[in-house]
């Protein structure tokens, strides 16, 4: 005996009711117009509803969370002595949500072939990881999935899609200064996230 | 295609074992059972038909469908501690698009859940709908009233502002007049003898996990029990007449319920589009003028105990309370007789009559008191006063991490502002940090003024000793004015 059976069983002891009677009626009533009608209607409403619940959940992806603004690296004077890609620090203010925090972010600077400074961000732009440089081999390592990018931050071999980011610069005051950003991983083309 | 059609039992056991069908059929066996499932849903007879006092169960199971909903996606920015709660509450409030809307939906919706369940249980009281077998059902619902009044009153604690800390303050020291036990149940209550980040974590671990399991629980309880009952129908008439208009739940009584929805979300939609719930300024403990009130619905309670001297408090505050509640509940237990008719039942009509009365009367001497005291009403005109300003003020978010010590102090005291600057045009970031947390060359700089006085201060930065000279700490050369002010900024770094 199934759970519907039970039901008519049960109530018609004391009432008796259409539905029990013959399902071929009320199968026939309840897919009526009125039941599409509150379907639709209540299939409405949620969806009305569910507008500033989305909204409320997409909110972070609306907004700007990085600021971005020149940051001071070193004195040129002091580069100017690089050989091989220095990593630098330099501290990011950011917006974190509901906090204001300062992120250190790391980079590379280095000499390019007419031996003009150039910085690089450390961010792999294959899924991310921290780029590492390796001295005794003389090029760029990414820990990862073994990409693998020369000291002035082209690709050599691995599965990125393209050289490393190289970023902004400018000199002022006798200071390096680096213009920070974050890039799109996996697209050929360098592409900034605002 | 007649296989596929529903048949009742019969077919169902020359089926084949549900290994051996197909995807197909597995999805139609599937439909079969949504097709019972809806079926026992929608055709749950109701004798002498569809009626509009029957509508308050199912806004009840709606307002708690907003609740769940609007809460869960409040937790994807609230933070339940007390450094952060404000400050995400205040977030969601002033920033987050449609926060402040969602969040009043779920603050009025505790409001409306209070009204609907008044409505519910008066209905259910008035129509005798507790009687004979429905006892059980009767004390179902009164434990979800109980769960119900304990998830706002955790709730009320979670945005961690003045109301919220001086209200769940007060709330929560009456469990002191408890005899034997009160003090331990308001320390567990707290986690510790004192409100904190750890009374918080536990309200917000009662109001989002534990109350709401039991709510579930128990609301599913109270359903089954009220389907096995069946619904009472009209207080009055014969059977034969009843069992003639008997109607089932579709579609005329789900229409009603359904225009009662859209009634409460349209209220509740309303009200937080044109008047959005409001968060005060942060909790601050040290505020001595601060005049708590609870929520509207606590309020007669509140006005109670206000009559009760130290002597006779237990009797007023836990003995007549729980008597009350005692008799509420034992209801279906005292009052046997089949009778549903309520004007056949005077004496408990007027009791409950009167225990409403009562409260109404109670809550509106407390509202008339407070507008007339010249003690309180400045004071709690003020308090609206600082709402309207904190709630004017833009978001201002949270600095993260000791990073950001030096940025706060320079902000908050104007002195160590001018010292912050000399300390950045002196160069003494470049060995003790951009941030004061040092570096390998020098130590951190935060805390330094805890441990020394400005004269000790001044002397080492005039004379730094012999391992700060070895590090490579250099005498600072500065005016009167510089130095004063320098000082102060290390001494501000906590």
């Amino acid at each position: 005996m199934n759970h519907r059976e039970e039901m008519c069983i049960g109530k018609t002891a004391d009432i008796s009711y259409q539905g029990c009677d013959g399902d071929r009626i009320t199968t026939s009533s309840r897919r009526s117009f009125l039941g599409l009608l509150l379907g639709a209607g209540a299939a409405g409403l949620g969806a009305l509803l569910s507008v500033p619940l989305f909204r409320f959940l997409l909110h972070p992806l609306l907004t700007a969370t990085s600021s971005s603004s020149w940051k001071e690296v070193g004195s040129v004077e002091d580069l100017a002595s690089v050989t091989s890609p220095v990593k630098k620090l330099v501290k990011i203010e950011q917006r974190d949500g509901w906090r204001k925090i300062v992120s250190e972010k790391a980079l590379y600077v280095c000499k390019d072939a007419t031996g003009r400074l150039c910085a690089f961000s450390s961010v792999c732009p294959h899924l991310g990881c921290s780029i590492a440089w390796h001295d005794e081999k003389s090029n760029f390592l990414c820990p990862c999935h073994n990409g693998q990018f020369t000291a002035d931050g082209k690709l050599l071999g691995g599965p990125p899609p393209r050289g490393m980011d190289q970023l902004e610069i400018k000199i002022e005051d006798g200071l390096l200064m680096v213009h920070y950003q974050n890039f799109r991983q996996l697209v050929r083309h360098k592409e900034v996230i605002a | 295609m007649a296989e596929n059609s529903y048949v009742f039992g019969r077919e169902r056991r020359l089926a084949p074992p549900p290994s051996e069908q197909g995807t197909l059929h597995r999805w139609i066996d599937y439909r079969k059972h949504v097709d019972s499932f809806l079926r026992a849903v929608l055709d749950e007879a109701i004798p002498g038909g569809a009626s509009l006092a029957y509508v308050f169960g199912s806004g009840l199971l709606y307002l708690l469908l907003s609740q769940v909903v609007t809460g869960m996606f409040l937790v994807l920015y609230y933070v339940p501690s007390a450094d952060h709660a404000h400050t995400t509450v205040a977030y969601i409030t002033k920033e987050v698009t449609s926060g402040s809307f969602i969040r009043s939906i779920h603050a009025y919706g505790s409001s409306a859940i209070v009204i609907v369940l008044l409505l519910h249980v008066t209905q259910t009281f008035l129509f005798g709908s507790y009687k004979g077998r429905r006892k059980l059902l009767w004390l179902a619902g009164c434990a979800l009233f109980a769960l119900m009044l304990g998830m706002s009153f955790t709730g009320y604690l979670l945005p961690w502002d003045q109301k919220a800390y001086f209200a769940t303050t007060v709330g929560t020291n009456i469990l002191t007049y408890i005899p034997f036990v009160g003090n331990s149940l308001k320390s567990l209550l707290r986690g510790g003898t004192e409100m904190g980040t750890l009374t918080l974590s536990r309200f917000f671990v009662l109001h989002v996990f534990l109350i709401p399991a039991f709510i579930f629980a128990f609301v599913a309880i109270h359903v089954f029990m009220f389907r096995k009952a069946g619904p009472a129908g009209p207080v009055q008439g014969e059977p034969e007449t009843l069992k003639q208009s008997t109607e089932p739940f579709y579609p005329k009584q789900v229409l009603y319920d359904l225009i009662f929805a859209v009634l409460i979300i349209a209220g509740l939609g309303l009200l937080a589009h044109y008047a959005p719930v409001e968060l005060g300024p942060k909790a601050n403990p040290a505020d001595t003028q601060y005049v708590p009130r609870p929520e509207w619905y606590y309020i007669p309670v509140f006005q109670w105990l206000k009559y009760w001297e130290s002597g006779l408090a237990v009797l007023g505050i836990l003995v007549i309370p729980a008597f009350v509640a005692l008799l509420f509940v034992a209801l279906p237990f005292l009052d046997r007789r089949p009778e549903r008719r309520p004007w056949k039942r005077p004496v408990s009509v007027s009791i409950y009559g009167f225990v409403f009365i009562a409260l109404g009367a109670l809550g509106a001497i407390s509202h008339r008191h407070d507008l007339r005291d010249p003690s309180i009403a400045p004071q709690l005109r003020k308090q609206r006063a600082d709402v309207e300003t904190f709630m004017k003020k833009p978001f201002e978010p949270e600095l993260a991490g000791p990073s950001l010590i030096a940025a706060t102090v320079a902000l908050t005291n104007p002195v160590a502002g001018k010292g912050k600057k000399v300390f950045d045009q002196e160069g003494c970031a470049e060995c003790h940090g951009e941030d004061l947390t040092g570096t390998s060359a020098a130590p951190t700089l935060i805390g330094v003024g805890d441990k020394r006085d400005s004269a000790k201060l001044e002397s080492i930065l005039k004379q730094p000793t012999d391992a700060m000279t070895d590090g490579g700490m250099t005498p600072v050369e500065l005016n009167e004015e510089d130095l004063k002010n320098l000082i102060a900024f290390l001494k501000a770094l906590k």
